[in-house]
């Protein structure tokens, strides 16, 4: 397996679906999941439990790119944001679906299922979590 | 009789449309005169981030949250498509994976043509009549890929549907299910060749009209019923002309067909068409409600389904997920050239 295989592998319950995890001293909640709660520390250690989050949140600031990285260089001009989840922890992620000068701050959006980038036209391909307008809410 | 059928539905279609007149004008062809002669206005086109592992992780994920069973309790995923993303490595380990199902759990991918997701229906059906699982996932969905400037590129698109069998809290009873079958050659895709061919006229008559009306006569025999006894029929829908020909052959008036006939909006979805004519039905679908559908994969083959809607449908969270009609509406139009960006036209090898 090359470590970009692997590498992907070791992800997948974070990109697939979300799974960060809580500190079962503070009950903060983290993505990405962290070894220890950086409020509590030592008193957070064997207390880090998986936890799942539901997907939605809000726009707390975005960017256009108009220069994207090689896997995104046909999707350019797209919107990056920085996202609040319902459950607290911030995500940075790509907004699709949507016209990219109707993103505003504020606007309620949900994680969709999409190819994230492939090892070219032979090689792995590697899903993930972007960010579309929520439908229902 | 024990009820065996759909617990919960879900649907996807990419929101990029292309118009039948903005591809006829980049190829000097009439577009009003083949809108008229396929009845397909415009066609889905997916994303260049979407492909028919997405488009089934998103119906899937939709059919779970009407329904709220925890994804545990599937012991097999069947997903029928043409476009599986890899030729190697099923679509359904993805999907297994995203939708919290793995690892206790039984997947394997189908291709039959168009009619591949409704043989995945046909299997978890089995499979929970055998007790051999609680609830199977059954998904129909495809990035169909036709060559520039071919007559298929008028009508291949993208969409899925996917559906949980099991037989608790069953919405729609699947009372029979049957299957006609032969070798007929009328449109194939051979081993690494990424567009398909086909047999022109040959299509037609002894192709789909065949198969889907065999099947159907076949159907309501075993069932002993008639077209009039049903509230809604879907046939598989290559163009929006052979499904209205065909219901109007059996016996089904348009009234019965027009819930379930997705494609003058956008496209053919193949695995995905009947079944996304299926979930559209089961949008607006009352306890008490027949459904009629039949199913058509080239090479060639039609599943039919005699289906009763059941008292459980009123508890269904519908409302969860977005309607067919609501994601036939939420489109942003491209024109030829994104169309050849996103579908890998400009690729070759
Ligand atoms: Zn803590």
């Amino acid at each position: 397996m090359d470590s970009n295989v692997a590498r992907f592998w070791r992800q997948i319950p974070q990109r697939y679906n979300l799974i960060g995890n809580q500190c079962g001293s503070c009950n903060k909640i983290f993505f990405p999941p962290r070894e220890s709660c950086p409020y509590c520390r030592r008193k957070s250690m064997e207390k880090m439990h998986p936890y799942q989050l539901k997907g939605k949140g809000e726009v707390i600031t975005y960017t256009i790119i108009h220069v994207g990285p090689k896997d995104f260089e046909e999707q350019v001009p797209y919107p990056i944001a920085i996202i609040r989840m319902d459950e607290g922890p911030q995500i940075t992620g790509q907004i699709v679906d949507c016209d990219y000068h109707k993103v505003e701050i504020g606007m309620r959006v949900e994680t969709t299922f999409r190819r994230i980038q492939e090892d070219g036209y032979t090689g792995a391909i590697y899903y993930g979590y972007k960010f579309k307008p929520c439908s229902v809410d | 009789m024990e009820d065996i059928g759909i617990v919960s539905y879900g649907s996807y279609i990419p929101r990029f449309r292309i118009k039948t007149e903005d591809i006829a004008s980049v190829w000097g062809k009439d577009g009003s005169a083949i809108e008229k002669g396929l009845g397909i206005k415009e066609k889905s086109v997916p994303s260049i981030d979407q492909d028919t592992a997405t488009i089934s992780v998103e119906a899937a994920r939709a059919a779970i949250r009407r329904c709220n069973i925890n994804p545990q309790d599937i012991g097999a995923i069947y997903i029928g498509s043409e476009s599986h993303p890899y030729a190697v490595k099923p679509t359904g380990t993805i999907v297994g994976e995203a939708i919290g199902a793995t690892p206790n759990l039984m997947v394997a991918d189908y291709e039959f043509a168009c009619k591949a997701g409704t043989a995945g229906v046909q299997s978890c059906t089995a499979m929970v009549k055998a007790g051999f699982i609680k609830f199977g996932l059954a998904i129909g969905a495809d990035t169909s890929q036709a060559a520039p400037g071919d007559a298929l590129e008028f009508s291949a698109s993208a969409g899925g549907a996917a559906f949980i069998i099991g037989k608790e809290k069953v919405i729609a009873n699947i009372n029979h299910t049957c299957s006609f079958t032969t070798d007929t050659p009328d449109f194939w895709r051979r081993a690494e060749r990424k567009y398909p061919s086909h047999g022109g006229r040959f299509t037609g008559a002894p192709a789909y009209f065949k198969h889907v009306t065999s099947c159907a006569q076949q159907l309501m025999e075993k069932a002993g019923t008639k077209p009039k006894e049903y509230t809604f029929a879907i046939f598989h829908q290559p163009n929006g002309k052979f499904p209205v020909q065909v219901a109007k052959m059996l016996g089904f008036s348009y009234d019965q067909i027009k819930q379930g006939l997705i494609v003058p909006y956008i496209g053919n979805t193949y695995s995905g068409a009947s079944l996304v004519g299926l979930a559209s039905v089961l949008d607006v679908a009352k306890p008490g409600d027949r459904i009629f559908l039949t199913s058509y994969g080239s090479g060639a083959g039609s599943d039919g389904f005699d289906i009763t809607v059941t008292k459980e449908i009123l508890n269904l969270k519908r409302e969860k997920a977005p309607s067919v009609m609501f994601m036939v509406n939420d489109k942003e139009y491209i024109d030829y050239g994104k169309y050849a960006k996103y579908t890998d036209l400009l690729y070759w090898e």
